[in-house]
């Protein structure tokens, strides 16, 4: 028996969505998964309570490592905090466009948080820097062996680029961590893969759990359909974006569709921080889809031919255009102005790519409002179309379910969720595979026992002489072996009992048991040997593959167990049969015993 | 004395066939020479280690073996094989065994039993396996013979136990492929063998190898090819192993289930963890369904094509793979397919401006909801969806073929295709319009679904868009508004890509005759008449307004209403578009006006129309008056070339046929004018001038029945007979004349020669038809054979002539069906003024856009000129890329030709044209050569007798202007 624990730090991880950090003890080992921060609050609470992993001592020692699945604040963020600041000085683990890309999105927050809104207190350029040094870059598929015990494998997982699963194991238990995956591939990446891995738990995000998507083509056609027709009709498109990620789906679509229909009309991209980005998409070609894999030799497809870095300026220029500006809720910054600039045309349009947050003027303008109350009690007249389309990277309900059946775990942990709505993931999870599913609260500690195989070496010898006697091997049955099991070392090996006491330097010791057998047999000594031999041989249905031999001396072989007749020494009419066999046929040798008990049938001579 | 000579001339023929003969035994002298069995003795006795052995081996492998020495050389190595330790050394004589009992006309049952005994013995696994693929060759080389078969297949039984994957794989191998298979056999002998093989590969289902599994579900398959019917109970064995931990497990496995719901697909098989029950097919289905969402995309794409196939589940099942069930936050959702369908019957068209348009409705019942084992459920969208094209394309043909086969289905996955018109990769892009295309006329569009479909229409890719036109050509238009929406977009598109001229016409042909109805009401708008003023006439030449008349004009065909709506002008532009573009405007029946041309009943069948019977009739009469005097002759020649050629001109379909007539009686008329000379009496160096026109006339002769015998597809055997012949008259006519115009006999010597074996050659090739040609030229020829062969050419000469002047000309039968192969430039134009400029010695692209009709393999036949100013000719060879086929018949060519020049002071113009090239041994010889078993044997093939290449123009030449200019230095 052995056990892996799992626990939520802080609020966010379990069933919440926002900030993951996620601990996992496997087999004495302990192990971080993801470190992210909670952007909703401004205070401690936004990022992880560390002090929960160990009360006193340090995060280094207990830890044995941090793997960090992709870049996403809400998976990273924390990182240098809990590097530089708590003090941890073990390895980080990411995979290597991860490592690019994350401390560009960590210097942004930090900018926003310190420069911007002036907080004091937090992490520094330096920090982040230090912070990058302990990381360990993984490629896909790679065995990282840890330490002696522990090793981590990273498996593709969409989302976002360099977005991965891990396998985390410790002998032969394991743990696969998704982080954030997509089952469906879009324009720039592919679908999340694992293999059977059959981990003992499988611990999955589940924020569409209630959710089955339409096919993706639909939204892509929407989306295109909207911009070209506004396009041909003279309007300016808004894009409100988020850097990274969704954004380069968009300009992909956008640029292949500029270049299949031959469009003229320009696309900007603002930021800075997107050109960057931009580079590293570039780089990480074989992270990406199969088309963009399979066609970058004559172009990379982030090599835009279309889209075009943004000037203040152009947001003036007459005619038609699509401007791609951050951030992506419309709630600040150049996508604001824009909009404001262009909110007053009803040939304009604005589609926002994906979820806005309550309170800002995307918010606002998706649920209808028209008449929006500016700083400055400027009221600003909405008459430029409002499009909502929703390109969300996270596995729905039914990818989920699929990669589940792609991995085939023991057990199944639900986190990154609304509660209500895990609830009927996990009901489902059990009904369809029947395997165990948890969806531990925040803080709260979930053990799982397993029931781990121990592999044992077996000399080859042993091997071969022990299959030679069954019939054919079959994996799928257990089989019964004979031989000597040594504990040496850490190490378990089977081995014949000849070797093991070679080894051992101890001599054989034959061990027998002899048996006298009474019988009323009034002949002679070697013919009432004869009646038993004859009896052995008559009993065909039992003794059929052993050689029953009478030899000359009188006594009676059965394989190795010996039978000898002699008179009683005071009673003649009573003859002693001496039973003798080896504790190795000790089931054969009590069987004869027995039978001969019974006594030998009357008139066979 | 006629009889004689035939019988002489048979007595040539067999004698030919005795030269063959000799060279055959030459040809084995040389190769029994070293007596190879003996040398590799010789070798291998010498080899002192394994390696040494091993070389020798090799290199004996590279040469073949003879039939005759085969079995000898089998026996040498096993001889050795016995006497070996090494276990490389065993492997490479066991597969030299295989090889070896491969050679075409060695029956290897002589050595089976010796094959047999060597796997007593043996330890190695890899030389059991080896020995057993020899077995399984010598096996497959015996089909006739049961009891080997069933033999070989007890060693196989045998050896089933061996701890080796490679021996057990082979074993299955084998046992799939000479298992008994029909169940009379397996009774007959009783032996181990006659227990059912299906039983023995059904245990290996669960070995623990996972290339043994896949062996033994490809034994399965292959005893299923083979004519076996499998066992239905195997099905649920089947059904276990697609959830193999190994994707070469679960893609064979899918295999066998497809194949099990074919041979089963009423039967009924419960479900499990329920008490119901389905029929299997559909159980099948859903399981295959399942695998389209796999982890290996080999899978996938394997399960995805299997799906097309499946034609007898029921339509219940079939449209579930459609329906994804969504939802969110559990509550019911709409696709935005059917979001779209509803707006269009509500009436209300375009959304998407309301927040929350696509808010979930009504909520589920949570147990109701089944993710993941529903199935069938969705399979389809998640295929469409799949990261790898393959797959999606493979999921697009699937959908074809489900939709060919069910209207109501067609009608669903509609929305599907025209989905997939915005895929990434132009290549699904294309397969899915061609799927639509094939379908169509199962489905109307909806004007909703139009739009998108259009929408594709300014795709940059020339294929796509041609696709569509294709496409658009037969799809059903619900609504007049559709048509316009149509007909707009065409016209845009026509706009951005002048080029796509020609095709977008054709499609607003087929379009308007489709949709005489819809296009009534829009007619004045499209004419912009108005019912007071007068209008602008409009722009003649303008192709958009030409793609509107012919939409009109196709419609106005069955709609004679229409006409009244036109202002006059139209009227005259309709004469002039007749005239012009007589293919895509018809006949219509105007008012006041006679029609064009007399309208064809269609009850006429071919074969009462007229134009084919004067066909007929012309070319009876010049038959039949073959005993006139010349001049007649001359005259009647003359006059029924010039009728095929004008009822070529008139009718199209048939002019092929008066085309062919034409260009044979053609010949016949340049011989009979080479023949009608004078001068031939007269000593030759005084008129060399006449004896010009006659060689000339023989020259063309030659070229015209080169052009009949390779242009012309549909011509049968009994054409090709007459063709040879009048291209030896034309031979006979060429030494004729020489032979008047060169002194002295020796180079006569040589030509004779020649000219005979050609007449020697045509018998030996056309030996059936001979009985058909009597009082040909050939036919007298062949009576003068011996004569011929003894007497000097000055002699010859003189036979020749008289021959050719007394034979009489043979009737050429028409076969069935006889198209010219015809070739047409769309692009270059050959209109341009602006010269083409290039700096010299670099290359400049010239894009040659052509179609081809009633080419056969022009990947191989199809070449394009350019003619420089200078004389210079260079041959392109297009790649094979570069022809798609969009119909049968016709080909499209679309490839870059690369010029370059030294620099010229003037820009001149090129010409382009596209030439047939031809091989006159291309046909016949290449088949009787028997292919080498040795793969290694490459040895230079003996080239056959004197092959004509040669190029035949076939287009118009299009003159294209260039300008390569100096370099700057």
């Amino acid at each position: 028996m052995s056990y892996l624990s799992f626990s939520c730090l802080g609020p966010g991880a379990g069933q919440d969505v926002g900030r993951s950090c996620i601990l996992v003890s496997i087999a004495g080992k302990n192990v971080m998964l993801d470190c992210g921060m909670h952007m909703g609050y401004n205070d401690d609470r936004r990022f992880p309570d560390f002090s929960y992993i160990t009360q006193n001592g340090r995060l280094t020692d207990f830890l044995d490592c941090v793997i960090i699945s992709h870049f996403h604040l809400d998976h990273c963020g924390a990182l240098p905090y809990f590097s530089e600041m708590v003090g941890y000085d073990g390895p980080i683990y990411m995979t290597h466009p991860t490592k690019a890309i994350c401390p560009i999105l960590l210097e942004d927050y930090r900018k926003i948080t310190v420069d911007k809104k002036g907080e004091t207190n937090f992490f520094t350029s330096q920090m982040i820097k230090d912070c990058m040094k302990k990381v360990v870059a993984v490629h896909l598929h790679q065995t990282v062996q840890v330490d002696e015990e522990l090793e981590i494998k990273a498996y593709y997982a969409g989302h976002v680029l360099g977005a991965a699963m891990f396998q985390i194991k410790v002998g032969c238990e394991s743990v696969v961590y998704t982080g954030d995956y997509n089952m469906t591939p879009d324009r720039h990446l592919g679908a999340a893969w694992i293999d059977k891995c059959r981990p003992d738990l499988l611990i999955t995000e589940s924020t569409y759990a209630t959710t089955i998507r339409d096919s993706k083509r639909c939204r892509e056609r929407d989306f295109l359909k909207k911009v070209h027709e506004t396009v041909e009709r003279g309007g300016k498109v808004l894009i409100p974006v988020f850097a990274l990620g969704r954004a380069q789906e968009l300009c992909i679509l956008l640029e292949t569709f500029w270049e299949r229909m031959n469009l003229k009309a320009p696309i900007y991209f603002s930021t800075g921080l997107t050109e960057k980005a931009n580079h590293y998409y570039k780089l990480f070609i074989t992270w990406t889809n199969q088309k963009i894999r399979k066609t970058f030799v004559q172009r990379n497809m982030f090599e835009f031919k279309h889209i075009k870095a943004f000037d203040r300026a152009f947001a003036d220029n007459p005619g038609p255009m699509v401007v791609f500006a951050t951030p992506g809720m419309l709630h600040a910054g150049q996508s604001l102005q824009i909009f404001r600039k262009w909110a007053g045309n009803e040939k304009n349009m604005v589609i926002m790519p994906g979820y806005c947050v309550q309170g800002t003027v995307g918010h606002k303008i998706l649920s209808g409002q028209r008449k929006l109350e500016m700083e400055g009690r400027q009221i600003l007249e909405v008459k430029m179309q409002v499009e909502y389309m929703s390109f969300s990277a996270h596995a729905d309900a039914k990818g989920i379910m699929q990669l589940i059946r792609q991995a085939e775990p023991r057990n199944v942990l639900l986190v990154h969720g609304e509660a209500k709505k895990m609830e009927f993931l996990k009901q489902k999870i059990e009904q369809e595979f029947h395997v165990n599913c948890y969806m531990p609260a925040n803080g709260e500690t979930t053990t799982i026992f397993t029931n781990p195989s121990i592999p044992v070496d077996i000399s080859l010898g042993l091997l071969k002489r022990e299959t030679a006697i069954g019939l054919s091997p079959d994996v799928k049955k257990p089989k019964l072996m004979h031989g000597t099991l040594i504990m040496k070392d850490n190490s378990f090996r089977l081995v014949s009992p000849e070797q093991a006491l070679k080894e051992l330097g101890l001599a054989e010791h034959q061990l027998r048991f002899t048996c006298r057998v009474h019988i009323q047999d009034p002949r002679k000594e070697h013919e009432t040997a004869l009646r038993v031999y004859n009896h052995l041989k008559g009993q065909v249905q039992v003794l059929k593959d052993y050689s029953v031999q009478h030899l000359p001396d009188g006594s009676i072989t059965v394989e190795s167990i010996l039978i000898q007749a002699t008179a009683h020494s005071e009673d003649q009419g009573t003859k002693v049969l001496l039973v003798s066999w080896t504790y190795q046929d000790e089931e054969l040798g009590s069987f004869l015993t027995s039978l001969l008990k019974k006594g030998l049938p009357q008139g066979t001579s | 004395m006629a009889a004689h000579l035939k019988k002489r001339v048979y007595e040539e023929f067999t004698k030919v066939v005795q030269q063959q003969h000799e060279d055959l035994s030459a040809k084995k002298l040389r190769l029994t020479k070293p007596s190879k069995s003996a040398a590799l003795h010789v070798d291998l006795c010498k080899a002192t280690s394994p390696a040494d052995a091993l070389q020798y081996l090799l290199q004996f492998a590279r040469k073949p073996v003879e039939v005759e020495s085969v079995e000898g050389v089998v026996r040498i190595l096993l001889e050795h094989y016995y006497k070996e330790n090494d276990a490389s050394v065993r492997l490479k004589i066991a597969s030299l065994l295989g090889l070896l009992s491969k050679t075409a006309g060695f029956s290897p049952d002589c050595i089976m039993d010796d094959a047999i005994n060597t796997l007593q013995n043996e330890k190695s696994h890899q030389v059991l396996a080896q020995l057993l693929d020899t077995l399984l060759v010598i096996g497959t080389k015996l089909p006739e013979n049961p009891s080997v078969r069933i033999r070989l297949v007890e060693v196989a039984c045998k050896h089933l136990t061996d701890s080796s994957h490679g021996v057990r794989n082979k074993c299955l191998q084998l046992i799939g492929c000479l298992g008994p298979v029909e169940k009379g056999v397996a009774k007959e002998v009783e032996s181990q063998a006659a227990k059912d093989v299906q039983k023995i590969i059904g245990d290996h289902f669960n070995d623990q190898d996972p290339r043994v599994r896949t062996a033994a579900i490809k034994a399965m398959l292959q005893l299923h090819e083979r004519g076996l019917k499998l066992q239905q109970a195997i099905y649920s064995q089947a059904c276990k192993l697609l959830a193999d931990d190994y994707e070469q497990v679960r893609s064979a496995a899918v295999q066998l289930i497809w194949v099990l719901s074919q041979l089963y697909p009423e039967s009924i098989v419960p479900i499990p963890s329920s008490n119901e029950e389905i029929r299997l097919v559909d159980d099948a289905f859903g399981k295959i369904c399942h695998m389209v969402s796999d982890g290996s995309w080999v899978v996938r794409v394997q399960a995805a094509k299997l799906l097309g196939s499946m034609q007898q589940v029921s339509s219940h099942f079939l449209e579930q793979t459609l329906d994804k069930k969504l939802m969110s936050d559990l509550r019911r959702k709409r696709t935005a397919h059917e979001r779209a369908k509803e707006l269009y019957s509500s009436g209300e068209f375009s959304s998407g401006r309301k927040w929350g348009d696509d808010a979930p409705k009504e909520e589920i019942d949570t147990g109701a909801v089944n993710l993941i084992e529903s199935g069938a459920c969705g399979a389809f969208v998640h295929g469409l969806e799949d990261e790898m094209y393959e797959v999606r394309i493979a999921a697009v043909e699937a959908l074809c073929m489900l939709a060919q086969s069910s209207p109501s289905f067609a009608e669903k996955c509609l929305d599907f295709l025209v989905d997939m018109f915005n895929d990434e990769i132009e290549e699904v892009r294309l397969q899915s319009i061609h799927t639509m295309r094939k379908i169509s006329n199962n489905i109307t569009l909806r004007e909703d679904q139009l739009d998108t479909v259009l929408a594709v229409l300014e795709d940059s890719s020339r294929d796509i868009r041609e696709a569509l036109h294709e496409l658009l050509c037969c799809t059903n238009v619900s609504t007049k508004e559709g048509i316009h929406l149509a007909l707009v977009e065409l016209l845009k598109n026509l706009t951005k890509y002048p080029t796509d001229r020609e095709s977008i016409w054709k499609c607003l042909k087929f379009l308007g005759s489709r949709h005489p109805t819809l296009v009534l009401p829009l007619v004045p708008e499209l004419l912009s008449t108005h019912p007071f003023f007068d209008t602008p006439e409009p722009d003649m030449d303008d192709p958009a307004y030409i793609a509107v008349l012919v939409l009109i004009f196709n419609a106005a065909k069955s709609c004679p209403t229409m006409p009244a709506l036109f202002s006059d002008h139209t009227f005259r532009h309709y004469a002039y578009l007749r005239d012009s573009l007589s293919h895509l405007v018809p006949p219509l029946r105007l008012p006041g006006r006679k029609l064009v041309s007399s309208p064809v009943s269609p009850s006429i069948t071919p074969h009462e129309d007229p134009s084919q019977q004067f066909l007929h009739q012309s070319l009876e009469r010049v038959y039949n008056l073959q005993h006139l005097d010349p001049q007649g002759i001359q005259e009647l020649l003359e006059f029924t070339i010039r009728d095929l050629q004008r009822l070529g001109e008139l009718q199209s379909e048939l002019a092929g046929m008066a085309d062919f007539s034409a260009t044979y009686l053609q010949c016949q008329l340049l011989l009979i004018k080479a023949l009608q000379e004078k001068l031939w009496n007269v000593a030759a160096p005084l008129y060399l001038k006449q004896n010009a026109l006659a060689s000339a006339a023989a020259k063309q002769i030659l070229e015209e029945t080169y052009k009949m015998e390779f242009m012309y597809s549909g011509v049968e055997s009994r054409q090709v007979v007459i063709i040879h012949h009048m291209r030896l008259q034309a031979k006979a006519l060429q030494l004729i004349v020489t032979a008047r115009t060169t002194r002295g006999a020796e180079p006569l010597f040589g030509m004779c020669e020649k000219f005979l074996q050609e007449v020697d050659s045509f018998q030996r090739c056309f030996i059936s038809e001979l009985p058909h040609m009597q009082g040909s030229f050939v036919d007298k020829l062949l009576d003068l054979m011996p004569r011929l062969v003894t007497s000097k050419p000055s002699e010859v000469v003189k036979i020749l002539q008289t021959t050719l002047r007394q034979s009489t000309f043979l009737h050429l039968p028409l076969p069935e069906q006889l198209h010219r192969a015809t070739a047409n430039i769309i692009e270059p134009t050959g209109e341009s003024d602006n010269p083409l400029r290039f700096t010299s010695g670099l290359v400049v692209a010239l894009d040659v856009d052509a179609t081809l009709e009633h080419v056969q393999d022009p990947q191989g036949t199809v070449k394009v000129q350019v003619l420089y100013p200078d004389g210079q000719a260079q041959l392109i060879h297009p790649k094979p890329a570069d022809f798609r086929n969009p119909g049968p018949g016709r080909h499209r060519l679309i490839t870059q030709v690369y010029l370059s020049h030294t620099a010229w002071t003037e820009p001149c113009q090129i010409e382009v044209r596209l030439l047939l090239a031809y091989n006159s041994n291309r046909s016949k010889a290449s088949a009787k050569i028997p292919k080498s078993t040795w793969s290694e044997s490459l040895e230079a093939l003996p080239q056959p007798e004197n092959g004509i290449e040669g190029t035949i123009p076939f287009s118009k030449p299009v003159k294209v202007y260039i300008m390569p200019k100096p370099a700057r230095r």
